[in-house]
C-alpha cells in the first residue's frame, strides 16, 4: 500500500499561494492515512518553529493542500521541506481520532427519503435504518460547509447516486447518503443527497475552542432514537443543558485528557 | 468624547458587509477565509483613517451604501473609484474618494456609485468589531463575524471606540485601473483538459454573468470539455480556483467559496489578480493569460511593493483644503484636485425627488 501511495505522489500547482500534494485519486482509508501522516509531520515541524510562511493545510480524502504566503516563502522551498518529511514519515501512522455515537431520528419528517431509498434498493425502511446505523464510519474530511463531515464507507447495498433534483433547502441536522458516503448537514443549505434522518447534536459552534465537533480521522456510529427523544434532545441541547461531548464513545488517552473539541 | 459614538447604516446598497484580512486556520473544518475581496483597498482605507492595516472595514458592492455618524465626530475614508456625497447641514457636496473626512454627529456619507469596478471599502477610525474565530470578517453561511454573522442592513449600528484626530489624510495618486488579462497558473487539474481546450480557455473571451458575488464569479464563454470524468473525488479549493462543472462554463472561486469541491479545476487566478476579477461587473469581458507558479510568487511580491509604495505616499491634507504644492506638482490630475478641494469645493445643489443631485462632481 505504501508503495502505491508513494509512486502516485504528485505536487500540483494551485496558484501562487498554494499547492496540493496528491497521494491518489480515489476514496481509500490508506490514502487518508498517508495524507494525515504528512499533515501531522507538518504540524510537528511548525510547532518547532519550522516552515515559516506556511499558513495552513487542508487535508482531504486523498490530498493535502498547503497554503502559504508568497511574501515569506515559496513553492520550491516548501516542496523541498515536504519531500524530507515524506521520506521520514511512515505511512499509516496517523493518530487515531475520537469515537462518537450520535443519536439519529429516522422517523417521519426526519427522514423524508427513507421510503424512496428502501424502494430503490428493494428492502424495508427498517432494513435501511439497520444497515445505516450498524456500520461504523470514518470521517474522511470536513468541507463543503463548515463542520460538514464526509463519512464512509456505506454498506454496498446503500450506495445510490445523488438525487436527480437537488433540494433547494435541506434542514440543518439532516443525515444523508450518496454514492459511498454519509454525512450530516450542519447548516440549512441546498443539497442533492438522500435524507434518511436527523441528528439533534450541533456539529459546529464557533464558541468552542475547536468549533467543529468532528475532525477528519474520527469514527462515527449512529444510534436510532424516537421522535420524542429527538425532540427532547433538541430542546435540551438548545438550552445548553447537555454537553455534546457526552456522545463521545471512547477516545485514545492522548486526546481524552481535556482536549475538548 | 467619542466612547459612545457609532456609525449607522442608513442603506447597505447592493451588498455591504464587515470584512478584515480574513479568518485563517479553519479550512480543514470547512471554514473559508472570507475577508476583503481586495486587500489593497482595505489597507489604503485603513491607513487614511489611521487604523491598523487589517482592521475591519465595510466592503460594499456597486454603490448605494449610506452611513451616518452618531455621537460623532467620526473619521471615515473610502478607497475605491467611488462617487461620494457628503450631507452636511442640509447641504450635499461631492467628496473625493481616497481621502479621509471627519463626519460630525448626524452627517451622512453616501457612495452614490462606483465608477471603476464594483467594490469599495469604507474605513472608520476606531471601528470596533468583535473577532469570531480570530477574525471580524462576515461569513454569512455559518453566521460568523460581522454584526451577528450577517451582511449589513438598514439601521445597523457599529460601535466606534476611538476617534482619530490630527489632519485629514489623502492618497495623492490613486492606483490606476489595470485592464490587462487575468493571470492564471494552470492546474491543479489541468490534465483533465486537452491542450486544445486549454488553448480555448486562454485565447477565448469570457463574460462575467450575473452570478457574481463574494463566493465566486460564474463566467460565460467558450465551452471547456473534460477529457474524462466530469467530477473528481473532492479535493481542496483555494481562493482563485477556476472550477469547470459539467456544462463546461468556468466558475472562479473567491473569499467565501466552499473549501472543497468535486469539479476539476483547470487553473488558479494568482492572488495579485483576484481583486481585479472580483471587481468585474456582470457583462464585462475577461481574458486570461498563463504564468508559472514561480512567476505568480514574483508578481505577488511586486504587487506588495506597489501597495507599500501607495501606503507610504499617503500624507496629511494640509489645512483641509488647498495644498498648493501638491496641486501644481500633480499637474492638475483630476483625482488630486478633487481630493484637495472637495471639502471647500464642488457644490451639489439640492437633489431632485429621486435623490439624484442635479450636477455630478466634476474636476473643474
Amino acid at each position: 500500500m505504501s508503495q502505491r501511495t508513494s509512486t502516485n505522489l504528485r505536487f500540483l500547482d494551485a496558484g501562487d499561494a498554494a499547492f496540493t500534494v496528491e497521494f491518489g485519486v480515489t476514496i481509500d482509508p490508506a490514502l487518508l492515512a498517508a495524507v494525515h501522516a504528512l499533515d501531522a509531520a507538518i504540524a510537528r515541524l511548525q510547532a518547532k518553529g519550522g516552515l515559516p510562511g506556511l499558513i495552513e493545510t487542508m487535508p482531504t480524502f486523498r490530498s493535502l493542500t498547503v497554503f502559504f504566503d508568497p511574501l515569506l516563502t515559496g513553492r520550491e522551498a516548501l516542496i523541498d521541506a515536504l519531500q524530507a518529511l515524506l521520506a521520514e514519515a511512515g505511512h499509516g501512522e496517523a493518530a487515531d481520532g475520537l469515537h462518537w455515537r450520535l443519536p439519529v431520528c429516522y422517523e417521519g419528517a426526519c427522514g423524508p427519503d427513507l421510503g424512496e431509498t428502501a424502494r430503490a434498493i428493494g428492502v424495508t425502511e427498517a432494513d435501511v435504518v439497520t444497515l445505516h446505523s450498524a456500520t461504523e464510519y470514518l470521517v474522511y474530511m470536513l468541507g463543503f460547509l463548515p463542520g460538514f463531515p464526509f463519512m464512509g464507507d456505506l454498506p454496498e447495498v446503500l450506495r445510490l447516486p445523488r438525487r436527480a433534483e437537488p433540494r433547494v433547502r435541506v434542514p440543518a441536522g439532516s443525515v444523508a447518503i450518496a454514492t459511498g458516503l454519509t454525512a450530516i448537514y450542519p447548516w440549512e443549505s441546498p443539497g442533492g443527497w438522500h435524507l434518511l434522518g436527523r441528528c439533534p447534536v450541533p456539529l459546529f459552534d464557533p464558541r468552542r475552542a475547536s468549533p467543529s465537533l468532528l475532525a477528519a480521522g474520527d469514527r462515527v456510529r449512529f444510534e436510532p432514537v424516537s421522535m420524542v427523544e429527538f425532540q427532547r434532545l433538541e430542546r435540551t441541547l438548545r438550552a445548553g443543558e447537555i454537553d455534546p461531548l457526552q456522545w463521545l464513545d471512547s477516545a485514545p488517552a492522548s486526546v481524552a485528557a481535556g482536549q475538548a473539541r | 468624547m467619542s466612547t459612545l459614538s457609532a456609525i449607522e447604516i442608513l442603506a447597505p446598497g447592493a451588498y455591504a458587509s464587515l470584512q478584515d484580512g480574513g479568518r485563517r486556520g479553519y479550512r480543514r473544518i470547512g471554514v473559508p477565509w472570507a475577508g476583503v475581496l481586495d486587500p489593497r483597498l482595505m489597507r489604503i482605507a485603513n491607513a487614511l483613517v489611521g487604523n491598523a492595516d487589517s482592521d475591519p472595514v465595510i466592503e460594499c458592492f456597486d454603490g448605494g451604501l449610506q452611513v451616518a455618524a452618531r455621537g460623532a465626530p467620526l473619521r471615515v475614508a473610502v478607497a475605491g473609484d467611488a462617487v461620494i456625497e457628503l450631507e452636511r447641514e442640509g447641504d450635499r457636496r461631492a467628496l473625493a474618494a481616497w481621502r479621509s473626512v471627519t463626519l460630525a454627529d448626524g452627517e451622512i456619507l453616501r457612495i452614490r456609485r462606483i465608477s471603476g469596478g464594483r467594490i469599495a471599502m469604507l474605513a472608520v477610525a476606531g471601528l470596533a468589531v468583535p473577532a469570531v474565530m480570530g477574525s471580524a470578517s462576515t461569513y454569512a453561511r455559518a453566521a460568523l463575524g460581522g454584526l451577528d454573522g450577517c451582511a449589513l442592513t438598514k439601521g445597523a449600528r457599529l460601535a466606534v471606540k476611538v476617534a482619530n484626530d490630527g489632519p485629514e489624510r489623502v492618497l495623492p495618486h490613486p492606483p490606476l485601473a489595470d485592464g490587462g488579462p487575468i493571470r492564471v497558473v494552470p492546474g491543479p487539474q489541468a490534465d483533465h483538459f486537452s491542450a486544445a481546450t486549454m488553448e480555448a480557455f486562454l485565447t477565448g473571451e469570457y463574460r462575467v454573468t450575473t452570478e457574481a458575488d463574494r463566493m465566486g464569479v460564474r463566467l460565460g464563454g467558450p465551452v471547456l470539455d473534460h477529457l474524462g470524468a466530469r467530477e473528481i473525488v473532492s479535493d481542496a479549493t483555494v481562493p482563485g480556483s477556476i472550477q469547470v462543472p459539467g456544462k463546461g462554463q468556468p466558475i472562479v472561486l473567491l473569499a467565501d467559496a466552499q473549501t472543497a469541491g468535486g469539479y476539476p479545476k483547470i487553473a488558479t487566478v494568482i492572488s495579485a489578480d483576484i481583486p481585479r476579477l472580483a471587481a468585474c461587473r456582470p457583462g464585462q469581458a475577461v481574458r486570461f493569460a498563463v504564468v508559472s507558479g514561480t512567476d505568480g510568487e514574483r508578481l505577488a511580491r511586486m504587487a506588495e511593493t506597489a501597495t507599500r509604495d501607495l501606503l507610504a505616499s499617503i500624507r496629511p491634507l494640509v489645512a483641509d483644503g488647498v495644498d498648493v504644492a501638491a496641486l501644481y506638482s500633480a499637474n492638475l490630475v483630476s483625482g488630486v484636485v478633487l481630493a484637495l478641494t472637495s471639502d471647500a469645493g464642488t457644490h451639489v445643489t439640492p437633489a431632485d425627488p429621486d435623490g439624484r443631485p442635479n450636477r455630478q462632481e466634476s474636476p473643474t
